[in-house]
């Protein structure tokens, strides 16, 4: 291997990795804040001791997101150097303005929340909370605005001088279509994931039969949350893929495992390749069903990879423009696979759950138990889609992955950063993982829980 | 004045912001097996930075983030540079903000409090490392990209600017530590503050000269002396029983060692040996446009972020008592 592709399964690895805390934290939040809402209104003690129980968890969960962030703000520069040269004037101001808008508040406000229950009067208490859950969906913004700009992008110039992008319009790179549709996409996946982790762990815990009003209510909330967090992935995935189409229609091809260009094109269920030779052995299609996705008419053109890589050579010159056909495909489809099964278990548990019923069977529990996976699996191979379908490009239609690599890269340098990453994250995965196993079976604190720590004499007395 | 000098002037303070704020809690960690000697004191000591050590790190991310943005050839040049070293950094911090958060959470809290302690001293002292290499000057070559290896970044001013951040920076939490607590702990937590004041004076006052004589102006020897002036009467205060002042002069210590650093550095932000090859604040910019945008948005939300970061300090005001 070299630096490339070390470079490459270092972001790879290190991106999928902080994702996975991401969504959980994105959703949580606003479901702790919730909680602690439902309970400053209500003042029904349940709820404080839900918001204690999920706040642990998501509390457990937000320091990995953290921590496994700080890499992602230096790797650009370390590892991808010729790309930040070459976008940091565009790329650069979104993550500054993820920083100081986003970073700081969720911080920031996090520490005031954890340490401050018996610090701040309860309604300033409430608002740190929903501050911290504000922070964390608005960073995902402006790092969604950042990837957008990559995908498709806008408001700038390439300046002949320097050959360099240079951004000429702030408010198009802020509003791009792409990140107006893969921000509510990401948004409604966090929800569909916290959702899960809510469910899964609320059917652990009620059936051994502890705490059957906190997790009932716990598990209901978090159903209706996925249900509704699950069709808003499904509108806006659609919203994206019409976007995609039109912007990366090499992406889309390549999902769709389509060699021409097709007008009444299928959706494929089920195919197997042969991209040496640009065409399909086997194709189950639903008739068609991706004109229909793409364009929202029955005939309407679709654009096929062998085609649209005789454009693009004649376009970008000569190169090979198709990213891995066969993983595009298929991450795509167990993407929507998984994401779909998320969103119809929310649906099943709602109807068993209906007016004060609990299903008896325990295969239910179980299934809600395994359920948590599912929208972690859609996240990462969702990203993994995105990511790899827009190869051979790290900016689409203008700058190449080959090229954005660091030129001063050691190969050595680089495979003991990435094994020592891999390494440090699986012993932090074990040691999350048990902590949240410890925490969840240790079930909520007794309603006269004490808080944090005791007030004393003032620093400022001299 | 121009966008470039008032983002270079932003992204020292920034970093200033870092230093004064993640410096104390570097120190508290560093200090951590020294002055806590039991369970109950390791714990006061953790949770007497519990609610703050988390935003206090976000000023490194913004630092960060505001270089790609303002200086993306600094941010380049720098971070695949300085590669190694970096990535000592990031595991550092990484280890160490799951430390903080896990340790009070998990059955055995002796594993974390040894990562809490080499996460905070091994970033006290390489950002030492790395900013004197800054300021000193590195192989770079007509495109940016540095030549150097790790070995070029050890020289003895690098490690002994490494020493003088790790003395000011331990130095710090035990000023800070002093403020916080009460008893025992605030004893000896002032014991502690007496030796590496010294320390961080010699040390401290040794790279400061060496700094001075090599890359300082007129202007800079202000700073140099404040930064002197700053450790000393953060000593003065200390032995005096005035917590409060000797954490404000240390503070402001720290503040003018990463004035006189920038100022030595001005109009570069990363010299390199062969000077036709140096980043300056002109070639390793942003477009004036991003600079404009990025003015604009940093002009409405740094007071917001100090003000509450603030007010947050104003509601964890209280000294902390070890509970057993």
């Amino acid at each position: 291997m070299d630096v490339l592709d070390l470079s490459r399964w270092q972001f790879g690895i290190t991106t999928v990795y902080h994702f996975l805390f991401v969504p959980l934290t994105i959703g949580l939040s606003v479901l702790v804040a919730g909680f602690q809402t439902a309970w400053h209104r209500t003042g029904n003690a349940a709820y404080l001791r839900m918001t204690k129980f999920w706040g642990r968890l998501f509390l457990i969960n937000f320091a990995m997101g953290v921590v496994t962030g700080i890499v992602q703000e230096f790797q650009f520069g370390m590892n991808w150097s010729a790309y930040s040269r070459f976008v940091g004037d565009v790329f650069g101001a979104p993550l500054a303005m993820e920083g100081l808008m986003a970073f700081f508040l969720e911080s920031t406000f996090l520490g005031l929340w954890i340490f401050g229950w018996d610090k701040l009067p309860k309604r300033v208490h409430l608002a740190t909370i929903w501050l911290a859950a504000i922070g964390t969906n608005l960073s995902a913004y402006f790092i969604l605005a950042a990837n957008s700009w990559m995908q498709h992008p806008v408001g700038y110039r390439l300046n002949p001088v320097t050959g360099r992008a240079e951004l000429t319009d702030i408010w198009a790179v802020l509003t791009n279509s792409t990140t107006l549709a893969a921000f509510p996409h990401v948004i409604f996946g966090a929800f569909v994931s916290a959702g899960a982790f809510v469910i899964g762990v609320s059917a652990w815990q009620l059936a051994r039969g502890r705490e059957k009003d906190l997790f009932r209510k716990s598990a209901r909330t978090a159903l209706a949350v996925t249900l509704v967090a699950s069709a808003g992935v499904m509108l806006s995935g659609h919203w994206q893929a019409q976007i995609m189409t039109e912007q990366q229609p090499m992406k889309m091809a390549a999902a769709e495992a389509l060699w021409e260009d097709e007008t009444s094109a299928g959706f494929s269920i089920f195919a197997v390749g042969d991209v040496e030779n640009g065409r399909n052995h086997i194709n189950v299609q639903i008739p068609y069903g991706l004109s229909l996705l793409s364009t929202n008419t029955l005939d309407g053109k679709v654009e096929g990879i062998n085609d649209i890589q005789a454009r693009y050579e004649a376009m970008y010159g000569p190169g090979d423009y198709r990213p891995v056909v066969g993983l595009a495909y298929w991450s795509f489809r167990l993407m929507i696979g998984f994401g779909a099964l998320a969103g119809l278990l929310a649906l099943a548990g709602l109807w068993l759950t209906r007016r004060g019923r609990m299903p008896a069977n325990p295969w239910v529990y179980r299934a809600a138990v395994f359920g948590i996976g599912l929208p972690f699996l859609a996240n990462t191979l969702g990203w993994i889609f995105t990511e790899m379908g827009r190869q051979p490009w790290t900016v689409f239609g203008i700058m190449r992955t080959a090229s954005a690599v660091s030129p001063g890269s050691d190969v050595v340098e680089v495979a003991i950063t990435l094994v020592g990453f891999t390494l440090v994250y699986a012993v932090l995965a074990v040691i999350e993982v048990r902590l949240l196993l410890k925490f969840i079976r240790k079930g909520p604190e007794p309603e006269d829980a004490a808080g944090e720590d005791v007030p004393a004499l003032p620093a400022l007395s001299y | 004045m121009e966008l470039t000098t008032v983002w270079f002037l932003l992204i020292a303070v920034l970093w200033t912001g870092y230093f004064v704020l993640e410096g104390f809690d570097f120190g508290v960690g560093i200090l951590l097996p020294v002055l806590g000697r039991d369970e109950a004191e390791r714990g006061t000591l953790v949770r007497s930075i519990g609610p703050v050590w988390d935003g206090n790190e976000v000023w490194l991310l913004v630092a960060g983030g505001a270089t790609f943005a303002a200086f993306p050839e600094w941010y380049a040049t720098l971070f695949s540079g300085f590669y190694l070293p970096l990535f000592l950094i990031l595991l550092a911090l990484i280890v160490r903000g799951v430390a903080l958060e896990y340790r009070s959470k998990s059955d055995s809290t002796r594993g974390w409090d040894r990562a809490f302690f080499w996460g905070s001293l091994g970033p006290a002292f390489l950002w030492g490392v790395a900013f004197a290499n800054i300021v000193r000057g590195v192989p770079l070559d007509a495109d940016h990209e540095y030549t150097g290896g790790l070995l070029t970044l050890l020289n003895p001013y690098a490690l002994l600017g490494g020493l003088a951040t790790l003395a000011l920076f331990t130095l710090h939490g035990a000023v800070f530590t002093a403020l916080k607590t009460t008893g025992e702990l605030r004893d000896r937590a002032r014991t502690a503050a007496r030796w590496t004041g010294l320390a961080a004076l010699v040390l401290g006052g040794t790279f400061l000269l060496i700094t001075q004589l090599m890359t300082g102006t007129a202007g800079t020897w202000a700073s140099v002396a404040v930064a002197a002036a700053g450790i000393a009467g953060a000593l003065v205060a200390t032995l005096r029983g005035s917590d409060g002042w000797a954490f404000a002069a240390n503070a402001a210590a720290i503040v003018a060692v990463t004035v006189t650093l920038f100022g030595g550095l001005w109009p570069d932000v990363m010299p390199a040996l062969d000077p036709a090859n140096s980043l300056t604040v002109q070639n390793a910019a942003s477009t004036p446009y991003t600079l404009g945008v990025m003015t604009w948005v940093a002009a409405i939300f740094t007071p917001v972020v100090l003000a509450y970061q603030a007010w947050t300090y104003w509601v964890f005001r209280r000294r902390l008592t070890v509970t057993r």
